[in-house]
């Protein structure tokens, strides 16, 4: 099993911090959200078991919760892309298999692969959260038009992030 | 037995996958109906603070339009006391003093604000001590803001008028019908206006406050001015969209009001059981 480090508890901290103190007022056109802090999770390492990946999922989504009054909103999201992302890694294994210590990145796999391995991710973790929040599918087509442009947003912001930060095997 | 052991062994990820995830939904559910203290929630004193420094910062970029805003309040207010005087000197009539003091007013500083969500919530940096108390009415200098939902030693979180869950009485001040004022998800500076009848004849730009029915809201609080008319063939009501005289973006300092007669008009209306607001 992959390690997790002190390193990994400082970037949780700082994608919580980011999320609820910047991106949280940088909602673009009353429709575009940024949820960069699900990269974090999706940037953990290949071969970390899932049980860890649901704990740190359900953590880290409560976690942006209570700063968005949302008890248990993005948590059920997070927890259900934790869930799935280790099977989503397994479809996408590259030729030969990964590494020992392989981390899903920009810098390792190029960019895309990262878009592929990224885009249904956020996809269905938006697509959880906003139709939970909006209470059902009264709201279906607003709805909609949120979900994907958020999902193009967040990944934007996640590609613009490997890019400036490019994330060595740690 | 030990094969059932056995598994949930084997399936163990998925089974803490369906744990979490019913955890997740109890929670939901609980957040959404349950309006005692809770602690999750930014009502939380470190979430609190940790807010109210990411509100200070913000606070900065929006000091001119705040002064500006005051500063009108200021001139609004001093002609209203003006015209009071005027109306003092004219008619000496004795008034109940419990009816004059029917609301106090408390004011508090935004620390946290939402306009983004289909369920939009405030927190101000007043709670319990100051002497708020779940359920009363929020308004700002423009118009009404919204009602406490929960509140904790030293911060209140509020429902935001855009709250698809808020309802509010409000009233067509030119006719005097009254109908329920209501968010529709969409248009952070808009919101609905239902059940005025067919027979009335609305205008845009007619002004919108509150009834004062509920006991909540004192009456004509503003709460914006009609935008857009529809009035569908089969629906015995008009579909009204107000636009909001209060700028949620821009929110900054609010105003709670305790209504000091609140638990008298409860207790009157209870003894008739069909009496439901």
């Amino acid at each position: 099993m992959s390690r997790l480090s002190i390193i990994h508890l400082v970037s949780f901290i700082l994608y919580v911090l980011f999320q609820v103190l910047i991106l949280k007022n940088a909602v673009l056109f009353h429709t575009a959200f940024c949820f960069l802090y699900i990269a974090f999770l999706l940037s953990l390492p290949v071969e970390l078991e899932r049980m860890w990946l649901l704990l740190i999922g359900f953590v880290l989504g409560a976690a942006v919760d209570v700063f968005y009054d949302s008890l248990g909103l993005h948590a059920s999201a997070t927890v259900l892309i934790a869930f799935l992302r280790n099977r989503w890694l397994a479809v996408l294994t590259p030729q030969g298999g990964y590494d020992n210590n392989a981390i899903p990145a920009v810098s390792a796999f190029g960019p895309q692969w990262f878009v592929t391995y990224s885009v249904p991710m956020v996809l269905v973790h938006h697509s959880v959260l906003f139709f939970t929040e909006a209470g059902g599918f009264d709201y279906f087509w607003d709805t909609l038009i949120k979900i994907a442009v958020s999902t193009i947003f967040t990944v934007l912001v996640m590609l613009v992030i490997e890019f400036i930060f490019p994330r060595k095997r740690l | 037995m030990g094969r059932i052991f056995l598994f949930i062994y084997q399936h163990r990820d998925f089974f803490t996958f369906l744990l979490l995830e019913v955890l997740c939904v109890w929670l939901i559910i609980r957040n959404n109906e349950y309006q005692g203290a809770q602690f999750f929630n930014s009502s939380n004193r470190m979430v609190g603070s940790i807010n109210t420094f990411s509100q200070n910062t913000r606070d900065y970029f929006a000091l001119r339009d705040v002064n500006v805003s005051l500063s009108e309040e200021n001139i609004r207010l001093r002609q209203a006391l003006e015209r009071y005087h005027q109306q003092e000197a004219q008619a000496n009539t004795v008034q109940d003093s419990s009816l004059i003091n029917r609301f106090d007013f408390i004011s508090a500083r935004v620390v946290n604000n939402s306009t983004d969500r289909y369920t939009n919530f405030i927190t101000i940096n007043k709670g319990k001590s100051q002497g708020i108390e779940p359920g009363m009415a929020v308004i700002s200098s423009d118009g009404v803001v919204g009602k406490v939902r929960m509140t904790s030693q030293h911060f209140s979180v509020i429902t935001s008028l855009l709250n698809i869950n808020l309802r509010v009485s409000g009233l067509l001040k030119r006719t005097g019908h009254f109908g329920t004022v209501q968010w529709d998800g969409a248009d952070a500076g808009v919101v609905g206006l239902n059940f005025i009848p067919r027979h009335v004849k609305p205008a845009v730009g007619d002004t919108i406050v509150t009834s004062g029915y509920s006991g909540v809201f004192p009456e004509g609080m503003m709460i914006g001015t009609i935008e857009e008319i529809q009035l569908p063939d089969e629906t015995p009501f008009y579909e009204l969209k107000v636009r909001l005289a209060q700028d949620f973006r821009k929110l900054s300092f609010v105003t709670v009001i305790r209504s000091n007669l609140l638990h008298e008009l409860d207790s009157l209306e209870q003894q008739i059981p069909d009496m439901k607001r």
